[in-house]
């Protein structure tokens, strides 16, 4: 499924090399420390304990909630097309991430809806993870 | 307390100016210190930003003197009520004794704004969130429109007051943008053109050209000179991110750090402020500030809001120029919240003259709710 294309992605840097490369086997992970804190993007430390070395990471279950989102109607970059959601979910594992939805209807989004990971190929052979519907049915009421 | 004082405040040229912007950083520094009765000899500090990577070096080379300190902290618009509290503390440290914070743009004349913000491919929101798409900074203000509505139940209509009343405001100041344009309803606000929703084009701040200067001093210089002195009661500041991501709730900002730091300097609480300048780069920016500086509680700003209050002849006089809404936004508005402030406390400004203001409070935010900052000034007495 192709739905969107996204803007430039800069390359990785050694830090978040290895979020990158589960991209391509379209596996999403978050970063997570030993001392139970997880977090996204992967850093070169912990935020909850400062420790530089007992960073991993993990795989992540592939779903989340919304958190808040925005229908974008006016375009940032030439021959973008409008509208398209923009959103904040939330992982069971903790972080939050700035993603796109897709798959439905952009007025038919509530804060709250359950969503599943998607993947958007790129052409370097990574992946840019996206959420569409968990349940695609919700999305039938009026929007 | 701080023994500093403001003496000198103004506006460069505004709106559609055709003008450079270090013309225009020359048009406010000059008419600050002519309005304080200081010339540029005076000058020994220089805090800027927005001119160039050297900003604060910039404007010294150009004004052709050699600051004994200067400030070029890059903290969006919440920038110069930092100035504040660092050239105050220079004034006091002895390192500076005039200090001149200064900010000129002229982003609409040049046509430099972007929607989507400044690409910096080495930072980690580079690679995890532009790639979305989002407009900057204004997709993570309506997701906290979106949030904050949706979690208290309230309608855009109810956060349109924001817009309505800076326009009132702005029919006031015949150097605002849209002096003269007509007064806002409801459906002006929520009927107008959606960019990234709940929030629409009357949401959100004006494009401009504009900018302004004040001058700093100790208290005890600033008796001999040509204005009644303002005295920087109290500041505070928070930061908090540059992610879209990072904090858990978008409705809860740095402010509430901020003002009350600033408060507890200043030795007042949020009842003595006569008049408010708050940032407004969107409506929600204004819902959120005033509940984290203690005006109301978390989810009842709508509430504080309705009824006229923050209009003109309302109990809590707000964005007195007609705010970054209607009056005036070079990108980095924070300066002229300042400038705002200062003319209420001299009862300087006119038709919108908020009677007998003693005490005003300016704070700034900066990015996407990432840099927040507080000056409490006061009439000195």
């Amino acid at each position: 499924m192709s739905t969107f294309t996204p803007g430039p992605v800069p390359p990785a840097d050694e830090v978040t090399a290895g979020w990158w490369e589960a991209t391509g086997e379209h596996r999403l992970t978050v970063q997570a420390c030993g001392c139970g804190h997880a977090q996204h993007p992967p850093r070169a430390l912990c935020t909850a304990c400062g420790a530089t070395d007992r960073l991993d990471l993990a795989p992540a279950a592939g779903v989340a909630v919304v958190d808040t989102f925005t229908v974008v109607h006016r375009a940032p970059r030439p021959d973008l097309p409008t509208p398209y959601v923009v959103a904040r979910v939330r992982l069971p594992e903790g972080p939050v991430l700035l993603t796109r939805l897709e798959g439905a209807d952009p007025g038919s989004w509530r804060i709250g809806d359950p969503v599943a990971v998607a993947w958007q190929d790129l052409d370097d052979g990574r992946a840019l993870p996206y959420f569409v519907p968990t349940t695609p049915d919700q999305h039938t009421r009026e929007a | 307390m701080s023994g500093v004082a403001i003496v000198g405040a103004a506006e460069c040229d505004l709106g559609v100016t055709g003008r450079s912007i270090l013309g225009l950083q020359t048009q406010a520094i000059t008419r600050a210190l002519a309005d304080a009765g200081l010339t540029l000899a005076d000058v020994d500090g220089i805090a800027t930003t927005g001119v160039s990577r050297f900003s604060a070096t910039q404007v010294a080379d150009y004004l052709g003197i050699e600051p004994t300190w200067t400030d070029s902290t890059f903290a969006g618009g919440s920038a110069f009520e930092m100035f504040v509290a660092r050239a105050a503390q220079a004034i006091e440290a002895r390192q500076a004794s005039v200090v001149v914070i200064s900010f000129a743009s002229n982003q609409r004349s040049a046509a430099s704004r972007r929607l989507g913000g400044v690409f910096e491919p080495w930072v980690p929101e580079a690679q995890f969130e532009e790639p979305y798409d989002p407009l900057y900074p204004l997709s993570y203000y309506a997701m906290a429109a979106q949030t904050y509505l949706h979690r208290y139940g309230r309608t855009h209509a109810e956060l349109a007051e924001v817009a309505i009343a800076a326009r009132e405001w702005a029919l006031l100041n015949p150097a605002a943008f849209r002096y003269g344009k007509g007064s806002l309803s409801v459906d002006d606000v929520v009927g107008a053109t959606p960019i990234s929703t709940p929030l629409t084009a009357a949401d959100c701040c004006l494009v401009t050209d504009g900018g302004g200067a004040v001058v700093l001093t100790s208290a005890e210089r600033a008796r001999d000179l040509a204005k009644a002195p303002v005295s920087v009661l109290g500041y505070g500041e928070r930061t908090t991110n540059t992610s879209f991501a990072s904090v858990d709730d978008p409705t809860v900002t740095g402010a509430v750090g901020s003002a009350a730091d600033a408060f507890e300097r200043a030795g007042i609480t949020v009842d003595d402020i006569d008049v408010a300048q708050v940032y407004d780069s969107f409506t929600i920016t204004v819902a959120l500030t005033l509940e984290a500086l203690g005006f109301c509680k978390p989810g009842e700003a709508l509430d504080l809001v309705a009824g006229g209050t923050i209009r003109p002849g309302g109990s809590l006089p707000l964005n007195t120029s007609g705010g970054g809404l209607s009056y005036c936004h070079p990108g980095q508005f924070g300066v002229l919240l300042l400038v705002e402030a200062v003319r209420q406390l001299r009862g300087e400004a006119g038709d919108r003259q908020v009677p007998g203001a003693e005490v005003a409070v300016a704070h700034g935010t900066g990015g996407i709710l990432s840099t927040h900052a507080t000056v409490v000034l006061g009439r000195a007495r």
